[in-house]
């Protein structure tokens, strides 16, 4: 294991890409600070790490997406500067997105060469259908991939189209192509079909950079990982040293638990009651779970492994629910929010500004927005009512802002997040399900949720937290259920918690 | 409220302005006149103001004019029902016709302009087949009834400006005190978050096409005891046009939750008297159409340009406030 910061090209003295001291800030996060990473010829590297590390971020600054606050790219022992996408495709970097950037509607051929069409007669916009068709066909063959350029790219399974990216990708001369998460949605048979092309690129010399969070896969088919964690160089790991226990290690950055103060909640009745709940697209995986009074759970797992869905199930989003949910060991039927909200039921959804809140209304209106119902005389809202809400929960979750009647939009991230909280906590619920509930707010802001949480806990409010922050996780659980691919993978209590079993369910491999 | 009080202003100045030109137009005959007009089809503006402000849109309203302008003589006069049940009939019609609409777009997620462009051909068809493309009217019975339309209060106001304040009111107090309104500007602005909040957005959806369904078909009445001439065939053709024009007029933006009652008002006046002032002015009344384009497009522009001084002012003092 080398030391982090020091990238180590192996084989090839001579990177095709190498990016020294690499920064990028976005409002709030440092999410490159000071990486460096060096990709070879015929080298397929993995690029791994939680979730929020810097991955994609670095992949990115790479790609022309987002150009870097300060740091230097060489290609090939030249410097550059890589400010726009095409600037990268000229370099002859590719970058496959995990949702894949394809007009469906379109043929392959047209897909491949969108927006370079070749041209009859000079180039007066008339395309040359003969050319896509036949190039297509040359590189599809390249490929083997036995396709006609004709078919409309909707009628291809995912793999098929993910293969057609990397055929545009090489149809632009690519030698180095990044794949973020590209098995996230593989069968295993297609899996397969994509590692024997990865190794068919690899030997004409195009340098594969994969990024993906299957630490499976990535013993399988890297010759060389690079570790990132809180947007550092964690480390690398050679061919030879490429190990679960290794990875993982790396990516938490601890081999020893670390211990937060944390103090066991009095754990009361039961409260909610999950049984044979299914994530939506997993119905083959029943959840059963159970939350009690004044306890915090918390919910581990990688981004997709259907915790979202899975809160959202149980709230009614998507409709009536498989399974069965109690509260207070009555059965309640939910069948929306509305239903789930009268048994008691709170959801504080991920995304605050899409799911959250009403950006341009105000503070007021957001915060009444769910108990409207319960300040009603007729269907007339008690104005003053709904106001002395809002000002009651603007002292109480201490919201920075002039007014109730100052919209939500214009305040900060931590201060919209207490609004949601407050919206949500008015109603009184027994059971508050948190997503990621701290996510992208400033640590004042954060503290301060953690003891609102503590308090809640406190009066008896049975509370489960999805969070991909696993110092969260093990910060405010009394226990922590694991998700992954859609299945609950394990619990852990207090005594067991740890970053590496947390990391071993959410990777499937423990 | 700040943008309702703009609009109203930008209503007063064309008026003083046209009214300089030509004093005429500010004449008692005129001002009636106008009055008139503004009620009949601000009462349709309303209308399509619930559905803009839920993201939504209404192209039938036009075509329901027609089938209920068509339907409401051919029940009195042709089949001889009692003045009440020919109204109830025509308006449990609307409300089933804007409730089917609703039901189309919420359950069966169908495009509102789609569903509605469905509508438009089938109303008019409708109207047509059934009275067989022969005039409407009441000839010269139910003069007592035509008096709801045809009377002035104090001999100058005339009632379809009263009518249009009264429905104003009360579709004032249910968008901004009632429960209803919020949801309907919640979910008009952002329905996930609306859905996340416990409202049950469908059927907040399917109401707004009943509102709005109903007072076309309450204004197609109106214009049949007006007019006292329903031509089937044309009755009513384009004027969804004019209801969406006055309510975009009067602040409401198509991409939904934004909208006041007052405003749409001022905006179905401001057609009303954009109309009127070519004529005063002697602008070739051809023009008409041209010079109504043209002030809509004039005030979305303006609107949006105001709209990104203020956002890009809210970013600096955001980033001063950080």
């Amino acid at each position: 294991m080398t030391n982090p910061g020091n990238s180590m090209p192996n084989a090839d003295a001579n990177p095709f890409l190498e990016a020294t001291g690499i920064h990028k800030r976005f409002p709030g996060v440092h999410a490159l600070n000071n990486v460096n990473a060096s990709f070879c010829h015929g080298e397929v590297v993995a690029v791994i790490g939680e979730n929020g590390a810097g991955k994609s971020t670095l992949m990115k600054v790479i790609a022309g997406v987002h150009p870097p606050d300060a740091g230097s790219i060489t290609l090939e022992g030249e410097p550059v500067t890589i400010p726009t996408v095409s600037k990268a495709t000229e370099l002859g970097i590719a970058f496959i997105h995990q949702e894949l950037n394809l007009s469906d509607n379109l043929s392959v051929g047209a897909n491949i060469y969108l927006g370079r069409e070749p041209r009859k007669f000079g180039g007066i916009g008339i395309i040359d259908q003969k050319a896509i068709r036949r190039d297509t066909r040359d590189i599809l063959n390249q490929l083997e991939m036995d396709c006609d350029p004709e078919t409309t790219v909707r009628e291809l399974s995912i793999g098929h189209q993910q293969m057609v990216e990397i055929a545009k990708a090489l149809s632009q001369n690519a030698r180095m192509i990044i794949m973020d998460e590209p098995t996230s949605s593989l069968t295993q048979h297609e899996t397969d079909r994509l590692f024997n092309l990865i190794r068919s690129l690899k030997s004409r010399g195009v340098c594969i950079v994969y990024i993906s969070h299957r630490l499976m896969e990535v013993g399988q088919i890297a010759d060389r990982v690079i570790v990132l964690r809180d947007g550092e160089n964690s480390g690398e790991l050679a061919r030879r040293e490429i190990d679960h226990e290794r990875m993982v290690s790396l990516m938490v950055g601890r081999s020893l638990t670390q211990f937060y103060q944390h103090e066991e909640h009095q754990r009361g009745a039961p409260v909610l009651e999950v049984s044979d709940v299914a994530v939506p697209g997993h119905s083959d995986r029943p959840i059963n779970f159970t939350l009690h009074a004044g306890e915090v759970v918390g919910m581990a797992g990688l981004v997709g492994a259907g915790r979202t869905e899975l809160a959202q199930a149980i709230f009614g989003v998507d409709g009536a629910i498989s399974g069965t949910v109690k509260v207070e060991g009555e059965v309640v039927e939910i069948n929306n929010p509305r239903d789930a909200i009268n048994a008691g039921i709170a959801l504080v959804p991920e995304d605050r500004r899409d799911y959250g809140l009403i950006t341009e209304f105000a503070v007021r209106d957001n915060v009444s927005l769910s108990a409207l119902d319960r300040y009603q005389t007729g269907k007339f809202v008690r104005q003053k009512e709904v106001a002395d809400l809002a000002a009651d929960a603007v002292d109480e979750f201490n919201v920075k802002t002039t007014s109730i009647e100052n919209e939500v939009g214009l305040l900060s991230g931590g201060n919209q997040q207490k609004v949601v909280l407050a919206k949500w906590i008015s109603l009184k619920p027994k059971v508050l399900l948190l997503d990621e509930p701290t996510r992208g707010i400033d640590v004042g802001s954060k503290s301060e949720i953690y003891q609102l949480i503590e308090d809640l806990a406190g009066q008896g409010v049975a509370i489960l937290a999805i969070s991909s922050d696993l110092e969260e996780i093990l910060r405010i659980s009394d226990r922590v259920l694991v998700m992954h691919d859609g299945a609950l993978t394990g619990e852990l209590g207090r005594d067991m918690l740890s970053e590496e079993a947390v990391m071993g369910l959410a990777t499937g491999l423990s | 409220m700040k943008k309702t009080l703009a609009i109203f202003l930008l209503l007063a100045v064309i008026f003083l302005i046209t009214g300089i030109i030509e004093p005429l137009f500010l004449g008692v005959g005129n001002l009636t006149n106008m009055a008139r007009w503004t009620g009949l089809y601000g009462i349709l503006a309303i209308g399509a103001g619930f559905v803009i402000i839920t993201s939504g849109i209404d192209l039938s309203i036009g075509s329901l004019i027609g089938l209920s302008g068509s339907l409401f003589p051919l029940f009195l006069v042709g089949k001889g029902l009692p003045v009440g049940v020919g109204f109830a009939l025509v308006i449990f019609l609307a409300l089933t016709i804007g409730f089917t609409h609703g039901v189309l777009i919420t359950k069966l997620k169908l495009q509102p302009f789609i569903v509605t462009l469905c509508g438009l051909f089938i109303y008019r068809g409708v109207a047509r087949y059934i009275t067989g493309e022969i005039n409407q009217g009441f000839g010269n019975d139910f003069q007592g009834l035509r008096l709801i339309v045809k009377y002035r209060v104090f001999d100058v106001i005339p009632m379809p400006f009263v009518i249009v304040l009264l429905l104003g009111g009360i579709a004032a107090l249910f968008l901004n005190k009632t429960v209803y309104g919020r949801y309907l500007l919640a979910l008009g602005r952002n329905e996930k978050a609306a859905r996340f909040s416990g409202i049950n957005t469908d059927r907040m959806v399917i109401c707004a096409y009943m509102i709005c369904s109903v007072l076309a078909g309450f204004g197609g009445m109106l214009f049949a005891l007006d007019q006292n001439s329903v031509q089937p065939s044309t009755f009513g053709n384009f004027y969804e046009l004019y209801a969406i024009a006055g309510a975009v007029l009067g602040g409401c933006s198509l991409r939904g939750g934004e909208g006041t009652i007052g405003g749409i008002i001022c905006g179905a006046a401001m057609v009303e008297v954009i109309k009127n002032a070519v004529f005063f002015l002697n602008v070739a009344t051809e023009s008409e159409f041209t010079v109504i384009g043209c002030v809509i497009l004039i005030g979305v522009t303006v609107d949006e340009f105001i709209k990104r001084f203020a956002a890009k002012r809210r970013a600096k003092q955001q980033a001063s406030g950080a």
